[in-house]
């Protein structure tokens, strides 16, 4: 029989869950449980790889243009930008074209818009799943900002290639780029995990998130230079994350000189507040998802 | 290693109706009602806030040790799924607690999380993971999955282009393969074509014969039997009664006979939109006009009685016998001909039978009621009727207590004699 020959094969390949059966007490609980659990995520992560893979297949897939989108978004807004603040306003960009100074801006900007939009419906958008399977639900959030980093890659690519065009060789500053990645993520991780457990009660978010995605666009130093703020507001002003992602984006690939420590400090401190506070939110209505999705 | 895989202990759940009812609010309403705790809060005076609590389990304790197949029974809303979801982690019980032991495998519905626009071996993949399975074990058993499916052509086909019957079969494949130390099925085998649905079945037996524990609720008591050795019935959130399977279901055939006779409007055990209920249920013999006695092989006409007359009403009757067991399913949207809509006829649905073909014994009939394009009413035991020994085109029938629920008529061609 088939079933014998393959028996022994879960307990050789799946030993970590299978040989040890650990008994899992289920009982109400409160404060904080599951998601600061490192284990419980870890025992899960063939799941938040696949939701991370089905995500990406979907995102190129469903869509006639696929990957062009990673680009195509940044870009449109960089002719609009450059137009309308670059020309007609005059925003001031330094010594470099208003158009490569609005594109590295709007490439990490971009990541985070769409991601922000998706992540928050995340959790609603599954919920056959939240209500008939036990997963660690961070997972959805997740694997969007995961899937998310794909578009990034291509359109960060895409990036240098325009500013290498421009004659333009970045210095070492563009070292920083993962940490500035690895920034907006966390940022992302807070926004969503707060959002999207808030959307399962109150659907409203659905229309605040647009809007509120605007809003930050212009509180972000994309369409103009943070040093256009005078101090102390603009490293005040760096509370929110995307100010020092847009502006170290910007030094680390345009080689502009003058490094924007206190901004990506300040954007740092900022990212982590916003994670903290989301995935604490997220922990304590998590138990509650199923009960009202 | 202690040979207990589950323990639940005076395990309670309550679900506040306000949100459960409502599925989620708007921000205004929770701020309006935020504000007037407001006052009761901080001077302990002021406006009631009142939420209505469901009590959708309280006090249930039991015990199942490694190995063990229990069925879980009982009315619709007697608990049946919120105890599995409780066990399975998707929700949080209220009071008490239960002790897991093992790895779980969950199946509260098939193919949960498959995605219409992945293709079938991408769905494997993610529906494995979704199931708890390792990335290497659902690679190790991906033909085998397969094949049990029966899709191997298809697997690089997206799901959207599956029939419903393939996607199912897929994945119930996948579930399949999971073997868990316990096993969690809601009723998921009521899907499916028959050889596929017997061929679940066996693989059900299988893992349960293989030392799996097994929790597995099911409207088909037949099934239940076929597969569990221990039987517990819930009733309204609590455990009536945990014992030998047969015994369970027996006592689960009694409740559902003294809840027929009551008054069926005042029966809470019922799912659907309730627009519009079933007020009664009655099979009548044409002939004498009796109520709930027809003589075999006799014109017979079962009478739904409703509260409210809808756009598209239907009703969908399944007869089942004396052991739970379905014996046939009369559905007026599978339409004939002959069938009238008669804006006279009143709030009620009627069915004629011209020659009732079953053997004497007692038969009891559930409901679904649809109208509006939604299930208004689904009730079970909404009636119970005894066939008396009678003739079918001329033939007398066997007798009470033959095999068979039903009489065919025929004729037979013999030797002269």
């Amino acid at each position: 029989m088939t079933e014998q020959m393959t028996a022994p094969k879960p307990s050789e390949e799946a030993a970590p869950v299978a040989a040890e059966p650990t008994t899992i007490r289920l009982e109400p609980t409160s404060g904080f449980s599951r998601v600061l659990s490192p284990r419980e995520l870890w025992r899960y992560r063939d799941l938040a790889l696949q939701i991370v893979v089905r995500d990406i297949t979907l995102r190129y897939r469903q869509t006639a243009l696929g990957a062009a989108w990673a680009i195509l978004q940044p870009v449109a807004f960089m002719i609009i930008f450059s137009v309308f603040f670059g020309r007609v306003a005059g925003v001031s960009s330094g010594d470099v074209p208003y158009a490569l100074f609005s594109l590295a801006a709007l490439v990490p900007w971009a990541f985070f818009s769409s991601a922000l939009l998706l992540g928050s419906e995340s959790l609603v958008m599954y919920k056959e799943l939240v209500s008939k399977i036990y997963f660690p639900r961070i997972f959805m959030p997740m694997g969007v900002i995961g899937a998310g980093f794909v578009d990034l890659g291509i359109s960060t690519t895409i990036l240098l290639a325009v500013v290498l065009i421009y004659g333009i060789v970045p210095s070492a500053a563009i070292l920083i780029l993962p940490f500035l990645v690895v920034l907006a993520a966390a940022a992302l991780l807070g926004a969503t995990a707060l959002l999207s457990a808030i959307n399962v009660r109150y659907r409203d978010v659905r229309y605040v998130v647009p809007f509120a995605v605007q809003m930050w666009l212009f509180v972000t130093p994309v369409v103009y230079s943070a040093d256009s703020i005078s101090q102390p507001w603009r490293t005040l002003s760096a509370i929110n994350p995307m100010a020092g992602v847009v502006e170290g984006f910007r030094w680390a690939v345009l080689d502009t000189g003058n490094a924007p420590w206190a901004l990506i400090g300040m954007s740092t401190l900022g990212a982590a507040l916003l994670l903290l506070i989301g995935l604490a939110y997220f922990d304590r209505v998590e138990r509650s998802f199923a009960d009202i999705i | 290693m202690s040979d207990v895989a589950i323990e639940v202990h005076e395990l309670g759940k309550s679900f506040r109706l306000g949100l459960s009812h409502q599925g989620y609010g708007t921000l205004r309403d929770s701020l309006v009602n935020g504000i007037k705790a407001v006052p009761k809060k901080l001077i302990g005076r002021g406006p009631e806030v009142e939420f209505d609590y469901l009590d959708a389990l309280h006090d249930v304790s039991f015990t199942v040790n490694r190995g063990e197949a229990i069925g879980l029974i009982g009315h619709n809303g007697a608990g049946k799924s919120t105890l599995l979801k409780v066990l399975s982690r998707i929700i949080e019980p209220s009071s008490g607690w239960a002790d897991v032991t093992g790895r779980v495998g969950s199946l509260l519905e098939v193919g949960t999380g498959f995605h219409p626009e992945l293709t079938g071996r991408e769905n494997v993949f993610l529906n494995g993971a979704i199931l708890g399975m390792r990335r290497a074990e659902i690679r190790a058993r991906f033909d085998e999955i397969a094949e049990f499916a029966d899709v191997d052509r298809f697997l690089d086909t997206p799901v959207k282009r599956y029939s419903s019957g393939m996607s199912v079969r897929l994945a119930f494949a996948v579930a399949a393969h999971l073997e868990p130390e316990i096993l969690l099925v809601d009723e998921v085998l009521a899907v499916g074509d028959a050889s596929f649905q017997r061929k679940s079945l066996a693989k059900m037996a299988e893992v349960a014969r293989a030392g799996s524990t097994v929790i597995f609720v099911s409207h088909n008591l037949a099934t239940i039997q076929a597969l569990c050795t221990r039987g517990i019935l819930l009733e309204r959130g609590g455990v009536i009664a945990d014992a030998p399977v047969d015994e369970a279901v027996n006592q689960y055939l009694r409740a559902l006979e003294r809840s027929a006779s009551d008054d069926l409007l005042g029966r809470e055990d019922r799912d659907g939109w309730q627009e519009s209920k079933v007020r009664r249920l009655a099979v009548y013999d044409v002939a004498t006009g009796d109520a709930d006695v027809v003589v075999g092989g006799r014109k017979a006409k079962i009478v739904v009685e409703v509260t409210e007359l809808l756009p598209t009403m239907d009703a969908e009757l399944t007869i089942l016998n004396s052991l739970g067991h379905p014996v046939t399913t009369l559905d007026s949207e599978l339409s004939n001909l002959a069938d009238v809509r008669d804006g006279e006829l009143g709030p009620r649905i009627e069915c004629e039978i011209d020659s009732l073909p079953l053997i004497p014994g007692r038969y009891r009939i559930d409901v679904v009621l649809r109208g509006r394009q939604e299930i208004q009413d689904d009730l079970q035991a909404a009636a119970f009727f005894d066939v008396e020994p009678g003739v079918i085109d001329g033939r007398p029938m066997p007798s009470m207590g033959a095999d068979g629920d039903v009489v065919l008529a025929h004729r037979w061609r013999l030797p002269p004699s």
